[in-house]
């Protein structure tokens, strides 16, 4: 069904509105019972929809803020706190748009680990893939902006330690670094144009959504067993079925959401953000929000010593300073690669055993990741974050693409709805043989 | 199945296990030098909390009588003291006792009025140089965050409040410090500002040290959140309604799901 084809409807107002403007066919086409999804999407293909609601969500409540927000130094910090105690219901809208960045990676941590479970970037997803890395990027630099329009210490010298990387850049650094500052130092410029960037980002975020759920919409989603649905056995109508699975997901995802506001709004915060902004007064630990940890970890791990760069190249041509800055940027800019990397013929993590279990340490590293970058950088956590980060990268670069072109995967089933009822038939049985072991073979 | 259990569970269970470390972990690492302050029983803790009223009330009387002398509270003004029980009268007198410039008027003067409730509690010094000049070169800190400026906040201050005790003789106390146990590097410039009695409660209240540093952290939790009472009234019912509508949408779920096999 062409989506630009008008449609005859009952509804008589409908109608006439869809002769002129087909958005009704569109919206059928694309949440609606025309759009055909494979039947066994497991809940792990709710999170796109959690991401796209959350980014709704922060939109609406950062309109409200900057309402009453003033991009100042002189008031900025004041400012956040009237909003708190003398805007009806401004404590809310705030704790709302704290959290809900965090919700938002969160949400888009468990969406990409997804897709690299079940290989969800293989073609002809590779498009789909990159589009969502660059979502990731521009979601990150929202969120580093927003985090110093509060104007508090950690606000203060998490935006002059990131900005100050880049005077690592030969040459032009410096000049970038002035550009950003606006000035030569973190001050009420840089504070008004990450302002408006904060406010602009957003916007863009949602092109690259637009873009992104439209190629999704050209071939579809991917599904648990990684196979394509060929018959109309293997796929169901986007609406009634995953618009109400889906509710059912925004449902739970609001109480955990709603917890977080309602009853531990700082969870996620620095008490040291509470602190006004001083230029004067270091903090004692410099730390970025949770969800860059990671790559703060990386960035930190190439110091003079490490032997990622004290024994290759790279001590030859740069700094280790800028090596931690670019291997920071590398790190999800690989992810773009993810499609080539991964050579296996075969998608989802199911069939291979190999690749999962890989999968698997990369998880757990990644995770390893975030906590050495939430340590001061000294002792063990100093070998600790450059091991993991050595794995971070053989991962992507040697373990990804040797085992995808070594491994044999199992044969996966020969259709969705053929996998959907081998499933079916399995769980009756065991209802009548309990005896039976809980983990079948092969499984 | 199994795998089915397996894919869910098993980063669940890393996640949990991981996080639990990690958060233990950086409560240590953010305590620093200072033991961890113990942990007190807060009226205003937990998922029904509240600020316990006559304890606040009592802990204003506290801040007003000995930390207002070094401390402002600069995010509070008078007619936010209803928020702790007291009434407009109530709230007008406390503010008719400030003087406050004003200004300027028709002539181009600043002159001094009397409070009135939408200004702000009385700052002790008219700039932080000043501040510091007055205490050994270090400006107390604004106090209205205080508690949730420091992590663990309200323990943290009945604990440093509470926590002065002579330095060990290995140590020496530098001219305009003071050995607290619980301050992060143990000299702080803050002299021991509590004593018994230093306070006479109107409600006949016994003022210990403990009494007065328990009320006044009791007060200073409302400083920071005066929201605390309103936000988990409606968090309840947010959550109530919201398990509700979940349960209802699982059930919507899964009877449109029924018929797909
Ligand atoms: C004589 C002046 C003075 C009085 C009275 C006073 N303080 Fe302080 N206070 C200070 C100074 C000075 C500092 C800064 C200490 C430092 O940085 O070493 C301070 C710091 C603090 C801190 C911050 C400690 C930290 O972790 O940085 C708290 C909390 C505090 N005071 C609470 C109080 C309370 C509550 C009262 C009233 C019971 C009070 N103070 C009375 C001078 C005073
Ligand atoms: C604002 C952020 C994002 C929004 C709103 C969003 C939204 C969506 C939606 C609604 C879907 C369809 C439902 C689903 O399959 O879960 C989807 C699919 C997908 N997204 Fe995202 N996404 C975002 C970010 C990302 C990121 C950061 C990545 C990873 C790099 C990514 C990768 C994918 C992939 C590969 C698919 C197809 C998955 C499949 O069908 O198996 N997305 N996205």
């Amino acid at each position: 069904m062409s989506s630009n084809a008008s449609k005859a409807f009952k509804n008589p107002v409908v109608n006439w509105i869809e002769y002129r403007l087909p958005i009704f066919s569109f919206v059928d086409n694309s949440l609606g019972s025309q759009y055909p999804t494979p039947k066994n999407l497991n809940y792990f293909w709710n999170f796109g929809s959690l991401a796209g609601i959350t980014l709704g969500i922060m939109i609406v409540s950062g309109i409200v803020l900057a309402m009453h927000y003033t991009a100042h130094v002189d008031h900025a910090f004041d400012s956040v706190e009237r909003i708190m105690r003398d805007v009806n219901y401004g404590w809310l809208i705030r704790y709302i748009h704290m959290n809900g960045a965090s919700m938002f990676f969160i949400v888009i941590y468990i969406h990409m680990f997804r897709g690299l479970y079940y290989g969800s970037y293989h073609a002809p997803r590779e498009i789909l893939w990159m589009l969502g890395v660059l979502i990731l990027l521009a979601m990150m630099a929202t969120a580093f902006m927003g985090y110093v329009l509060p104007w508090g210490q950690m606000s203060f010298w998490g935006a002059t330690v990131i900005t100050n990387l880049f005077s690592a850049i030969p040459i032009v650094g410096d000049d970038i670094v002035t550009l950003l500052w606006g000035g030569f130092s973190v001050d009420n410029p840089t504070l008004s144009r990450f302002f408006s960037l904060h406010y602009l980002m957003p916007f863009v975020i949602v092109g690259l959504v637009v873009l992104h759920i439209w190629a999704l919409h050209v071939h579809g989603s991917n599904n648990p067993i990684g196979i394509d649905a060929k018959t109309d056995q293997d796929t169901i109508g986007f609406h009634p079925y995953y618009t109400a699975k889906d509710l059912f997901g925004f449902g739970a995802f609001m109480t955990f959401f709603m917890f977080f506001v309602f009853f531990a709004p700082n969870f996620f915060g620095e008490p040291d953000n509470y602190i006004e902004a001083d230029s004067l007064v270091t903090p004692a630990h410099i730390v970025p929000e949770w969800y860059f940890l990671p790559f703060y970890a990386i960035l930190r791990a190439f110091t003079a010593d490490f032997f990622l760069y004290a024994f290759t190249p790279i001590s030859w041509i740069m700094s280790a300073k800028l090596a931690g800055v670019l291997a920071m940027f590398a790190s999800i800019l690989l992810l773009l690669g993810m499609p080539w990397l991964d050579g296996s013929k075969v998608k989802s993590s199911q069939f291979r055993p190999l690749f999962r279990m890989f999968y698997w340490l990369f998880f757990v590293n990644c995770i390893v990741l975030g906590i050495v970058g939430g340590k001061p950088a000294e002792g063990v956590w100093i070998y600790i974050g450059q091991a993991t980060t050595t794995y971070y990268f053989a991962h992507l670069l040697f373990i990804v693409p040797l085992i995808s072109r070594l491994e044999r995967p199992a044969a996966p089933p020969d259709s969705i709805s053929a996998a959907v009822t081998a499933k079916a038939k399995k769980v009756s049985l065991d209802r009548f043989n309990p005896a039976e072991p809980a983990m079948a073979p092969g499984e | 199945m199994a795998i089915k259990v397996k894919v869910f569970y098993a980063p669940l269970l890393a996640i949990f296990v991981i996080s639990g470390a990690w958060i233990t972990a950086f409560n240590v690492l953010a305590a620093g030098t200072a033991p961890q302050p113990p942990k007190q029983d807060w009226s205003f803790s937990g998922m029904f909390g509240t600020f316990d009223r006559p304890s606040t009330q009592r802990g204003l009387q506290v801040y007003r009588e000995v930390c207002a002398g070094c401390h402002s509270l600069k995010q509070v003004d008078f007619r936010h003291l209803a928020g702790i029980g007291y009434s407009e009268n109530q709230i007008k007198a406390f503010a008719a006792e400030a003087d406050v410039v004003d200004g300027p008027n028709d002539e181009g003067e600043m002159f001094e009025r009397p409070g009135i409730p939408a200004d702000q509690l009385p700052n002790p010094y008219p700039n932080k140089k000043a501040a510091a000049a007055s205490n050994n070169g270090k400006a107390p800190p604004d106090l209205s965050l205080m508690t949730k400026a420091r992590f663990n906040g309200p323990d943290y201050v009945y604990a440093l409040l509470t926590g002065y005790v002579d330095a060990p003789p290995e140590l020496e106390v530098p001219d305009g410090g003071n050995y607290n146990t619980y301050y992060p590097g143990h000299i702080i410039a803050m002299a021991n500002p509590l004593v018994d009695d230093g306070v006479e409660y109107q409600d006949g209240t016994k003022a210990s040290i403990e009494q007065q540093a328990r009320d006044v952290t009791t007060f200073l939790s409302w400083t920071a959140e005066p929201e605390l009472e309103a936000r988990k009234a409606l968090g309840i019912k947010v959550l109530i309604f919201l398990i509700i509508l979940t349960a209802l949408l699982y059930r919507v779920k899964k009877v449109i799901w029924r018929d797909v096999q």
